[in-house]
C-alpha cells in the first residue's frame, strides 16, 4: 500500500468511527432506558444474599422480599440523581409507610453511611453490592433504579432513573395499593 | 395573535435559511458575486425573523398567556418575573428557539464582520451556517412548535421545575448555548476551507476569534451550572460526572484543543488537517450534547423533559452535520498542504501534546458517558459512574498542567529543555513553598491533595512568571518593565490570565475535594454547633408562604472567636404546583472557604431539626478561577491582531491556485 493510499485511508478513519457510533445511538434510541422492560418482570427476584454496610449489620437477601409489597431501590453515594430522589424516598417511607430495601451499588461503605447520615435513611435494610454482581442479576442499567416487589417476592415493576413526584403518585403508590389487596 | 406572528416568523426564518444556504454556496462555486452577496442579506433577514419569533414567545411567557401550551407547561402566574423570562428557555421548545436565535446571531455576525475574509470562503461559511439553521428550524417546526395553542385555555400553568427557578440557572443555558452554537462557526469555517481546498495562516486567524467567543461563553456556562449545583442541590457537590454535565465538558475539552491548534495554524502554518478535524469534532460534540440532553437515551438528573421521537430528529441532524463534515474531510483533507516542520521540543510540540491530552480527555469522557449505552446494545449491563472518572482524571490532568505552564516558555520551532527549565526555577520554588504551606496547614494526608496543590501552584505561578519574564521584571528598571508590559500583545496577556485562572480553579477543586469537613446533627432552637472554627447557633425556624412556594426558613447566627460574623438563612421549599421540594443552603463565604449549612427534616423523635454543616476550603476559587479564565478569553479576543475587520498582515504568500475538485 502506498503512503498516499495509507494517508487517504487514515482520513477516512474519523468518518468510520463516527458511523459506528451513530449506529449505536440509533440502536440506543430504540431502547428507551426508562421503559426497558426488566427480564424479571413477573418472575421471582433473583436469589442473593448481600452483607450489610458494616460488620455485623444485617444485610439484604431475597428472603427479605417475601410477605408484603415492598420496594427495592438501587443507589450509590456517588450518584447525583440518587440525591435528588432521596427526599422522595424519605417521604415514601415516613408518610406512606412503604417498606424500602436498598442495594448499595459499587460504593464504599463509609461513603454510603455518610450519604445516609446526611440525607436520612429511608431503608429497612441495606445490602452492600460492592462488585455489582447482584445488580447485574437484577439487570440494573444505571443508578438509581427502583423495583416494586409483590407479596410472593416477584418483581412487578421497574423504574429506571430518579423517581419524580408524579412517578410515585401515578405509578408506584397505586401499584402498591393494588398489589397489597 | 402575537404567538401566530412568532410562528409565522419562524417559518419565514426557515425559508430565509434555505436561501442563505443555497445562494452563497452556488454563488461561490460559480464565482457569482451577486449570489454570494445574497447570502449575507439572507443571514441578516434570518436573524430579524428569529428575533421576532423569540420576542413573541417571550411576550407569551411574560404576560402568562395560558392559551399557549408551552406557557401552560412551564409557567405559573405566581412565578417571579425573572423566571417567567428565564422560563422561555427553561424547556425543550424554548431552548431550541434560543439555539437557532444564537445560530442566526452568529451567522449575521459572520456576515457583518470579517470584511477581510475572501468572498468565496465567506459565502461558503455563511452557506454552511444556513444549512445548520435549516436543519434546526425544520426540527422545531415539525416536532417542537413552541407556539402551539391549547383550547380551552387553563386558568393557570403547571409551573417550571422548581430546581430551575434560580438566578444562577436562569442565565446558565444562554451562555452554554452561546458556546455550543459558537463552535458552529468554527465548523462552518472548516467545511468552507475543505470545499475551497485551502487552509493558510490567515484561516487560523479568522477562525480564532469565533472559537474564543464560543470557548469563553462555554466556560462561563459550565461554571454557572456547576455553581448552581453547588448551592442548589444541597450538599455542596460541584461536579457529578452526570451525562449532561459531561455533554458540556466534551465540547469544552475539544474546543480548548481547537483554540490551541488554531494558533499553530496561524503562527506556523502547521497542524492544518488536525485543526480542521478538531473544528468538525468540537461542533459535533456540541450537537451530541444537545442529542444526549434532548433524547433521554441516558438517564440523568438534568433530563427534565425527554422524548425519544425528538431524539431521532436530533440524531438525524447530528448524523447529517457530523457525517457530512467528516465525509468531506475524508474526501478533501488530502488536498491541504503539509506546513512548517518543527522539533518535538518546541512550542508547537508542547501544543501538540496539549492537543493530544485534551483530545484523549474528551474521548475518555465520551466513552465514560456512553459506555452504558454502548454495552447495552451488546446486551451487557454496566454502569460507569464517578469512580471511573475520578480514577482516570489525575492521569490526564497532571501531565496537561505540567505542559500548560511549560509551553508558553518555549520558543517556536526548537527549544532546549534545560534552558526553559532554568527560566522556570522561580516557578518551581514558589510551587515548593505552596506545597510546604499546604503541608503545614493541612498535614501530609491525603497525599493527592499535596499533588493537586503543586499542580495548581505550578499552573498559576507559571502563568504569572511567564509574563514577568517577558517584561524582564527585576532585571531591568521597573519603569521599563511597565512599558514592556504595555507593549505586550493582549493575546499574550490573555494566555497568561487564562492559564492562571486554570491554576486558581484547580486549587479550588483540590481544596474542597480533599479537605472538606462535615457534620450532621439534630439542632433545637438555641443549640450550638462548631465546625472549622465557626460557632453556629440555630436562632429560629419560620414557616412562610412566598410567591409560588412555601418555605421553612431556619436562621443561623455564625460566630467566630465569639464575634458575630453573619446571620444566615437556610430554607426547605415546597412547590405545591410542581409537587417538589428543594433546599436552599445557607452559605457564608470568606473567598478562602465556604461555610455551608443545610436545614434538613424536622426530627420526628424529640423535636429539633436535622442540620448538616460543611466547611469547603478554597471552593470559591473554582468559580473565581473560571471567571479569570473567561477574562483571559476576552483579553485574547480584544487583541487587535485578531480583531475582525482589521486588515490582516500576510505572513506568507498564499498560493493562488485552487486544488482541483474530485
Amino acid at each position: 500500500m502506498s503512503a498516499v493510499t495509507r494517508h487517504r485511508l487514515l482520513l477516512l478513519l474519523p468518518l468510520a468511527v463516527f458511523l459506528i457510533l451513530g449506529g449505536y445511538f440509533a440502536l440506543g434510541l430504540t431502547r428507551d432506558p426508562s421503559k426497558l422492560p426488566s427480564m424479571l418482570i413477573d418472575k421471582p427476584a433473583p436469589s442473593f444474599a448481600l452483607p450489610g454496610l458494616s460488620e455485623g449489620e444485617k444485610g439484604l437477601s431475597n428472603a427479605d422480599l417475601l410477605g408484603k409489597v415492598q420496594l427495592v431501590n438501587v443507589f450509590a453515594s456517588w450518584c447525583a440523581p440518587c440525591r435528588v430522589e432521596h427526599p422522595l424516598l424519605m417521604r415514601l417511607a415516613k408518610e406512606q409507610g412503604v417498606t424500602i430495601h436498598a442495594i448499595n451499588y459499587k460504593d464504599k461503605p463509609d461513603a454510603a453511611q455518610a450519604f445516609l447520615a446526611q440525607m436520612g435513611n429511608p431503608y429497612t435494610s441495606i445490602g452492600a453490592d460492592k462488585d455489582g454482581r447482584v445488580a447485574i442479576d437484577f439487570g440494573v442499567y444505571g443508578v438509581p433504579e427502583t423495583y416494586v416487589i409483590d407479596k410472593q417476592g416477584r418483581v412487578r415493576y421497574r423504574h429506571v432513573g430518579p423517581l419524580m413526584p408524579f412517578d410515585v403518585e401515578e405509578t408506584i403508590l397505586p401499584m402498591i395499593r393494588e398489589l397489597s389487596k | 395573535m402575537i404567538p401566530e406572528i412568532g410562528h409565522y416568523a419562524l417559518v419565514l426564518a426557515l425559508l430565509l435559511a434555505v436561501a442563505q444556504s443555497v445562494m452563497p454556496l452556488v454563488g461561490a462555486a460559480r464565482r457569482d458575486v451577486a449570489w454570494m452577496e445574497t447570502g449575507r442579506m439572507a443571514a441578516f433577514a434570518q436573524l430579524a425573523a428569529i428575533t421576532v419569533s423569540f420576542a413573541a414567545l417571550m411576550q407569551a411567557h411574560v404576560v402568562s398567556d395560558f392559551s399557549v401550551l408551552n406557557v401552560v407547561n412551564n409557567s405559573h402566574s405566581l412565578k417571579p418575573m425573572l423566571y417567567k423570562v428565564a422560563g422561555v428557555w427553561g424547556n425543550h421548545e424554548g431552548s431550541l428557539l434560543l439555539w437557532v436565535f444564537m445560530l442566526a446571531l452568529f451567522g449575521a455576525a459572520v456576515a457583518g464582520f470579517g470584511r477581510n475574509i475572501p468572498p468565496t470562503l465567506k459565502a461558503r461559511v455563511l452557506g454552511v451556517q444556513g444549512l445548520i439553521g435549516v436543519g434546526f428550524l425544520l426540527f422545531i417546526l415539525v416536532t417542537s412548535n413552541p407556539f402551539a395553542r391549547v383550547y380551552p385555555a387553563p386558568i393557570d400553568g403547571n409551573d417550571l421545575n422548581p430546581l430551575l427557578q434560580d438566578p444562577g440557572l436562569a442565565f446558565h443555558p444562554p451562555f452554554l448555548y452561546l458556546g455550543y452554537v459558537g463552535f458552529s462557526v468554527a465548523f462552518s469555517f472548516a467545511v468552507g476551507a475543505l470545499i475551497e481546498g485551502r487552509v493558510d495562516p490567515a484561516w487560523g486567524r479568522w477562525v480564532r476569534p469565533w472559537t474564543l467567543v464560543a470557548w469563553s461563553s462555554l466556560t462561563m456556562g459550565i461554571a454557572m451550572g456547576s455553581w448552581w449545583a453547588y448551592y442548589e442541590l444541597g450538599w455542596g457537590g460541584w461536579w457529578f460526572w452526570d451525562p449532561v454535565e459531561n455533554a458540556s465538558l466534551m465540547p469544552w475539552l475539544a474546543g480548548t484543543a481547537l483554540l490551541h491548534s488554531a494558533i499553530v495554524v496561524e503562527k506556523r502554518d502547521a497542524l492544518k488537517t488536525w485543526t480542521i478535524l478538531l473544528a468538525i469534532l468540537t461542533f459535533s460534540l456540541s450537537l451530541l450534547g444537545t442529542f444526549l440532553v434532548r433524547s433521554g437515551v441516558l438517564t440523568s438528573v438534568h433530563a427534565f423533559a425527554v422524548d425519544p421521537q425528538r431524539g431521532v430528529a436530533v440524531l438525524g441532524l447530528l448524523i447529517l452535520a457530523t457525517g457530512g463534515g467528516l465525509l468531506l474531510f475524508a474526501l478533501r483533507a488530502h488536498a491541504l498542504k503539509i506546513g512548517g516542520l518543527f522539533s518535538p521540543l518546541s512550542r508547537e510540540g508542547a501544543l501538540v501534546l496539549n492537543n493530544l491530552l485534551l483530545s484523549v480527555s474528551a474521548a475518555v469522557v465520551l466513552i465514560g458517558t456512553l459506555m452504558p449505552l454502548l454495552l447495552d446494545a451488546f446486551g451487557h449491563k454496566i454502569s460507569v459512574g464517578a469512580p471511573y472518572f475520578n480514577f482516570i482524571t489525575p492521569f490526564l490532568t497532571i501531565p496537561l498542567v505540567l505542559v500548560m505552564a511549560l509551553g508558553p516558555f518555549m520558543p517556536w520551532k526548537r527549544a532546549d529543555l534545560s534552558g526553559v527549565l532554568s527560566r522556570m526555577w522561580v516557578v518551581a520554588l514558589l510551587t515548593f513553598i505552596s506545597v510546604m504551606l499546604a503541608l503545614w496547614l493541612a498535614g501530609v494526608k491525603p497525599v493527592m491533595a499535596l499533588v493537586g496543590i503543586a499542580m495548581a501552584a505550578w499552573a498559576g505561578f507559571g502563568a504569572v512568571w511567564e509574563v514577568a519574564e517577558r517584561v524582564k521584571l527585576f532585571r531591568v528598571p521597573l519603569g521599563e518593565s511597565l512599558s514592556r508590559a504595555k507593549g505586550l500583545p493582549l493575546g499574550a496577556w490573555g494566555t497568561a490570565v487564562a492559564h492562571a485562572g486554570m491554576g486558581i480553579a484547580i486549587a479550588g477543586m483540590v481544596g474542597t475535594t480533599f479537605w472538606l469537613a462535615e457534620d450532621v446533627r439534630v439542632m433545637k432552637l438555641g443549640d450550638k454547633a462548631s465546625i472549622a472554627g465557626y460557632e453556629v447557633t440555630l436562632d429560629k425556624v419560620e414557616d412562610l408562604a412566598v410567591a409560588n412556594y412555601r418555605t421553612e426558613m431556619g436562621s443561623f447566627m455564625i460566630r467566630r472567636d465569639g464575634k458575630l460574623v453573619s446571620t444566615l438563612t437556610a430554607e426547605r421549599r415546597w412547590y405545591p404546583v410542581a409537587k417538589m421540594q428543594t433546599t436552599e443552603a445557607a452559605i457564608h463565604t470568606t473567598f478562602y472557604s465556604d461555610l455551608y449549612i443545610v436545614l434538613g427534616e424536622e426530627n420526628p423523635g424529640g423535636g429539633g431539626w436535622v442540620v448538616r454543616l460543611y466547611h469547603h476550603p478554597l471552593v470559591p476559587w473554582i468559580w473565581i478561577g473560571s471567571l479569570v479564565m473567561v477574562l483571559g478569553g476576552c483579553l485574547s479576543l480584544s487583541d487587535r491582531r485578531l480583531r475582525v475587520g482589521v486588515p490582516a498582515r500576510r505572513t506568507a504568500p498564499v498560493p493562488a491556485a485552487l486544488q482541483p475538485a474530485e
